[in-house]
């Protein structure tokens, strides 16, 4: 199944490869449409910042330690997803399976660390009912986690594929797709972490 | 297998170095945020202007070190759209921003 596609030489080569590149554009689209999707939560949180009614502020629940732990090991995952890419580059699928491995636990700390300040924040009386504020900071922060959350099952997948076929352009256009999907969402959590968290604190 | 990486070489998808000093630079930009906040160095207009052009900084360090924003065909299809997607981002926020600005309860 791998050979098939190095034999393919000429026209029909080309076209295929041009075909795999269309596919990696339209990722591109998909994820500006995503950072359209994250704006609009933005401008909502934005517009929210001091609604607190009476309730809780962030400046008195959030604890830093987590979040700066959480921020860390998202910028350190984007950078072993980054090596995922360049190990598919080499051609090496056991490297490559490793680095997704690592970059997938990263993402579920992650993600149980976001969990953990959730009931945090809840067992404080910080629900998404409480107040304005804390009804666009569940939205904006639990998309960003839910779309983590989705990237980890579709990680799971292509580790699945690769092991079954290895490297191919079909499966070297995913794991393209992916590590562009998880550079995006930690450039979105590095505006979480400065909007909501670190202005937040201040 | 190796044939790979030969085929057109405008797609290289990014070298070790690449990745390390990108890597680097994104640690660099979260820490400087970081000091600035925990104690309070700046005045708080000061340092919320910073803080925002080091997000900035670090969403172009990702962009060019990791996404390989400037590799890619000819025509940068993605670079447009996401110019496009930005214009419509910053409209959004701004323009959120500028009229609940005037429309206090």
């Amino acid at each position: 199944m791998a050979q098939h596609h190095d034999h393919g030489h000429g026209h029909d080569h080309d076209h295929h490869e041009e075909h795999e590149q269309l596919k990696v554009l339209g990722f591109w689209i998909f994820v500006v449409t995503d950072c359209v999707l994250f704006g609009t939560l933005f401008a909502t949180y934005a517009v929210m910042m001091n609604s607190f009614a009476g309730g809780p502020t962030g400046q008195e629940l959030f604890q830093l330690p987590g979040v700066i732990a959480s921020t860390f090991i998202l910028l350190t995952s984007s950078f072993t997803s980054g090596l995922a890419v360049l190990a598919m580059n080499k051609g090496n699928v056991k490297q490559l399976i490793a680095w997704l491995a690592v970059t997938g636990l990263l993402g579920l700390s992650f993600v149980v660390l976001e969990v953990t300040e959730f009931m945090h924040l809840i067992s404080e009386g910080a629900t998404m009912g409480t107040s304005g504020y804390w009804s666009a900071f569940y939205t904006l922060v639990g998309t960003h986690g839910l779309h983590v959350t989705l990237g980890l099952f579709w990680m799971t997948a292509l580790i699945f594929q690769l092991k079954r076929r290895g490297i191919t352009a079909v499966t070297r256009r995913k794991i393209t797709n992916l590590s562009l999907y998880w550079h995006f969402l930690d450039v979105v959590w590095i505006f979480l972490f400065t909007v909501v968290y670190l202005m937040g604190v201040m | 297998m190796a044939q790979h990486q030969n085929h057109g070489g405008h797609h290289s998808h990014g070298s070790m170095k690449e990745y390390v000093i990108g890597f680097i630079l994104s640690i660099v930009l979260t820490i400087i945020p970081l000091v600035l906040v925990m104690n309070s160095i700046l005045s708080k207009t000061a340092t919320m202007i910073t803080i925002l052009v080091m997000a900035v900084l670090q969403f172009v360090v990702q962009l060019v070190f990791f996404m390989h924003i400037r590799e890619g065909e000819k025509p940068r299809y993605n670079v447009q759209t996401l110019i496009l997607g930005l214009v419509i981002v910053f409209t959004i926020v701004a323009g959120s921003l500028w009229i609940m600005l005037f429309n206090k309860y």
